[in-house]
């Protein structure tokens, strides 16, 4: 069966792959240090998003609520959808009364949750993903590999060769600047001939009941300005209390995300456009289901910059994939488990709980403190797999014993030290197959106490 | 049968931990005097241009001479559009300068607030090949100055605008000029 | 001065010499120091592998064998933030509770504790310190790149005072080794390309010696080095403190 370890080893099968994966991540956490070294208050503005966003939490209600009325009276049409099913339907029913069949759509990671582009397909509606990387894993029909960066993983060279048999260019034609040209021609056809956009939400105001878009390329705006109907998909965490508060969020969101001192674009949406009209869909799908788990419910903080993925030294060596997850890395590893444990009850483990990701969150989620205790969870409901699970089991016996462990490791050393060779490195041990064991000592610490103190 | 808002907030209610408080907003220490070279260096950084009034029409001239559809609500430079016979936003696809006002601007960060009223037509400050702001409401130091200074709703729509479009979707390659601006141009007055 | 010395069960097992250079150490500043016999395990692999509850009798165990001393000392960042973190598992009682602020990693002690200004030490190499994940951002035994705030290292400062010793600045100064306990068994693909990494990140930078605080970190990193053949030893900081002086 697949699971992350599974997949993260036929990630690093290409060891040059893997170290270009690792490098070009890297290079994006490089940028991000750089900026926020400059900004003296950092942790402070991060203290700030945390404890705003923990007024959110232990509010949201009363948020969700007064952004509604607000909205609403600004001739904002709002729906609620309990799921993604709902989400998807509401979605549908709008354009379907509008007689759409084309829609350009921005990034959005709650319609990818939801799932949203299959289900307008089916019901015949050609979905156009306009930010570049998505659209490029569109054509390629693979999942995102990252929040921010969703074609990350894919080398110019195979970019070039999809656009080559999607959109015309050059055979052998590589230049991100020419590729990138190339697209940005493809999709103004599509803008202009859209007759609806659908976009995320990074931040929605409940003071006055607007939505806050975030982007580089300015495909969001692209959209909902020339399509007459604009609808924002929204998670219901995304609210926050008042427009001051968004001081905090821009200033932490672009510097986390690339290391760019803020998106190039940031739209605040509040009424329909002239002869427009304009939508948001609320959608719970799990989020009040997460927001009653106490050990979790701050993941729930999440602005979705991605750092915790480009600092994350597992996810830089074993790609977005790996995590079989629409959210990957080390954020989508303690979201995921709430949503099918089963299912992802190998995620929390793909970790060595480092915690470089909660040092780097912009709303300081101990991510890597929740990645430990999903791991209890895992155990506790009977998903550790056995090879886990037996051989510590046993070591909990010996361990709380200290004359049972005095003699277990004298005599594990002593078979370490006359086992042959082939017996300690073989294939069915995971240490051996690449490191040696540490050279057996002639005596452990405890023996050579005994010998050289008097008081032992 | 509930609604799904009914559902939804009675969940909320169920599960939501006990408050917090919303913690004050504090204000940081700016350096006032750097405000513009600080803005000059980073929306450098970003690929933006800051210039006099008196240098535009050149650097207009010169970097565009094939322009042809010139949008304009400044009076120093003639547009040949009128904006205000625009009835679909779609007649401005083959804008090639959008010369438009902009509030004012964020030291820390490049950004120019830009609502309905300056853009005229929402798309118009996107879909333009290059895109010139014409900032007199000065420079502020941080994002918590610049949303104090402003109400988000006064208008159905605004944006801050820090740089020309871009991208780097491909292997982190920047890009300028993805789908908006290939080009920013800026000018205090 | 008493302290009570935990020596972490791979150290007593497998790495007895930094066991005896951090007892040495301890005596040279003036403590009196007591290694309890019935001391085991801090309990961690059990606990990272999300089977707490099965590693609450040894717990209990650390907290009955030390939980008379005013302090105890351990050479580990990691087996002290299991301590310090993670015995919020258990009951909070008054020994417990002092147990846990009252245990600490060498380095932290010797800097934080007794307030060492001077280390009488030699080691003429060029030395490379690698940050354990737990020490670093677990305990704060220096600042992590990924905050922004005054920069400092406790291994830095005290490593510094060894005569003739260089120390090395590395391309990531605080990255993860990929050992992560069970992790190194579990995923050993990738356990295997992160130590590689950070021993390329030595070399490409002429260190000599790996020093760290975690000798588990190192145990890792040695299997690569010795399993590659590559130029490199290492040691635990409390070895090349306790060094000779020539």
């Amino acid at each position: 069966m697949q699971n992350h370890a599974s997949r993260a080893a036929t990630f690093l099968k290409d060891d040059a792959r893997t170290d270009w994966h690792n490098n070009t991540l890297w290079h994006v956490r490089s940028k991000r240090d750089k900026l926020v070294h400059g900004i003296p208050e950092w942790e402070s503005i991060r203290q700030l998003g945390s404890d705003i966003k923990d007024n959110v939490l232990s509010n949201l209600d009363t948020y969700l609520e007064q952004f509604v009325a607000k909205a609403e009276a600004n001739g904002v049409i709002v729906h609620w959808a309990v799921d993604a099913k709902e989400h998807n339907e509401i979605v549908h029913g709008i354009l379907a009364r509008h007689k759409v069949d084309k829609i350009v759509k921005s990034k959005s990671m709650l319609t990818e949750e939801c799932h949203l582009n299959e289900h307008l397909e089916k019901h015949g509606i050609e979905v156009v993903d306009t930010d570049l990387g998505e659209r490029i894993i569109q054509l390629k029909k693979e999942p995102p590999s990252h929040i921010v960066m969703p074609a990350i993983h894919l080398k110019k060279e195979e970019i070039g060769e999809l656009f080559h048999e999607h959109l015309g260019t050059e055979k052998g034609a590589s230049d991100p600047q020419y590729l990138t040209e190339a697209a940005r021609g493809h999709l103004r056809e599509k803008f202009l001939s859209a007759k609806a956009a659908i976009t995320g939400v990074n931040f929605a105001v409940a003071e006055t009941g607007g939505v806050v878009v975030c982007t580089n390329e300015g495909n969001a705006d692209m959209g909902v300005h020339l399509a007459p109907v604009q609808i924002h998909c929204m998670g219901i965490e995304k609210v926050i209390p008042r427009a001051e508060h968004l001081a905090v969020f821009t200033r932490l969101l672009g510097r986390s995300a690339t290391g760019q001192p803020i998106t190039i674009y940031t739209s605040h949406h509040h009424r329909p456009k002239v002869g427009g009209e304009m939508h948001i869909v609320l959608v719970d799908n799990g989020r009040t289901k997460q927001l009653g788990r106490e050990d979790f419910r701050n993941s729930l903080k999440c602005i979705r910059c991605g750092a915790c993925m480009n600092t994350c030294p597992i996810y830089r060596r074993s790609g977005g994939h790996s995590y079989d997850h629409t959210i990957p890395g080390p954020i989508g590893s303690i979201l995921s488990p709430g949503k099918d444990l089963k299912k992802n009850k190998d995620l929390p483990f793909a970790s060595t709980l480092c915690g470089s990701c909660s040092d780097v969150c912009p709303v300081k989620i101990d991510i890597h403190e929740q990645l430990y205790k999903w791991r209890q969870i895992v155990s506790e409901e009977g998903h550790l797999e056995n090879v886990k699970s037996i051989p510590l089991a046993g070591a909990g016996a010996v361990l709380s014993r200290g004359g049972l462990y005095n003699f277990m490791g004298k005599a594990a050393r002593t078979a370490l030290k006359i086992a042959p060779r082939a017996l300690i490195y073989n294939q069915f041990n995971a240490w051996g197959q690449s490191r040696e064991l540490p050279e057996v000592p002639k005596n452990s610490f405890k023996e050579w106490y005994a010998k050289n103190r008097k008081d032992a | 049968m509930p609604t799904a808002k009914e559902h939804i907030l009675a969940r909320v209610r169920a599960n939501k931990p006990a408050d917090r408080p919303l913690p004050d907003m504090p204000t940081y220490d700016a350096e006032v005097d750097l405000d513009l070279p600080l803005f000059t260096e980073v929306i450098g950084g970003s690929k933006g241009k800051v210039m006099a009034m008196e240098d535009l029409p050149g650097y207009l001239a010169t970097n565009f001479p094939d322009a042809k559809v010139i949008a304009s609500t400044v009076p120093e430079i003639p547009g040949n559009i009128d904006l205000a016979a625009v009835k679909d936003p779609l007649e401005l696809a083959l804008v090639d300068i959008a010369v438009l006002r902009g509030r004012f601007a964020v030291a820390e960060n490049g950004a120019i607030w830009v609502t309905e009223k300056e853009a005229v037509i929402r798309v118009l400050p996107f879909i333009t090949q290059h895109l010139v702001l014409v900032i007199d409401g000065g420079v502020v130091p941080t994002m918590h100055e610049a949303y104090k200074s402003i109400d988000i709703a006064e208008t159905g729509f605004g944006v801050f605008i820090a740089g020309p479009s871009k991208t780097a979707d491909i292997e982190q390659s920047l890009v300028i000029g993805a789908h908006g601006p290939r080009s920013l141009g800026v000018v205090f007055v | 001065m008493t302290v009570a010395l935990f020596i972490p069960c791979y150290i007593d097992q497998f790495y007895p010499k930094a066991g005896i250079a951090t007892l040495e150490l301890l005596e040279k500043y003036g403590c009196t120091v007591v290694f309890p016999r019935e001391q085991t395990c801090c309990g961690q692999p059990l606990g990272n592998s999300g089977m707490e509850k099965e590693a609450r009798p040894i717990y209990e165990h650390f907290v009955e064998t030390f939980k008379s001393f005013d302090y105890v000392v351990c050479p580990s960042g990691s087996c002290v933030y299991q301590i310090r973190h993670h015995y919020e598992a258990l009951e909070q009682t008054p020994d417990v509770v002092a147990l846990r602020e009252n245990t600490y990693e060498l380095a932290d002690f010797l800097v934080n504790v007794l307030g060492v200004t001077e280390v009488n030490a030699s080691f003429p190499h060029r030395v490379g310190i690698h940050n354990s994940c737990h020490g670093l951002r677990g305990l704060r035994l220096g600042q992590g790149s990924e905050r922004v705030g005054e920069a400092f290292s406790h291994y830095k400062y005290l490593l510094g005072m060894v005569d003739g010793i260089e120390l090395v600045t590395l391309e990531r100064s605080d990255e993860c080794c990929g050992f992560g306990g069970t992790f190194a068994v579990n995923q050993p693909e990738l356990s295997t390309k992160m130590g590689r990494d950070r021993i390329a990140d030595h070399l490409a930078h002429d260190s000599e010696v790996i020093t760290s605080g975690d000798m588990s970190c190192l145990m890792h990193m040695e299997g690569l080095i010795r399993r590659e053949g590559k130029p490199l030893r290492v040691m635990h900081v409390a070895e090349i403190l306790n060094s000779q002086k020539v």
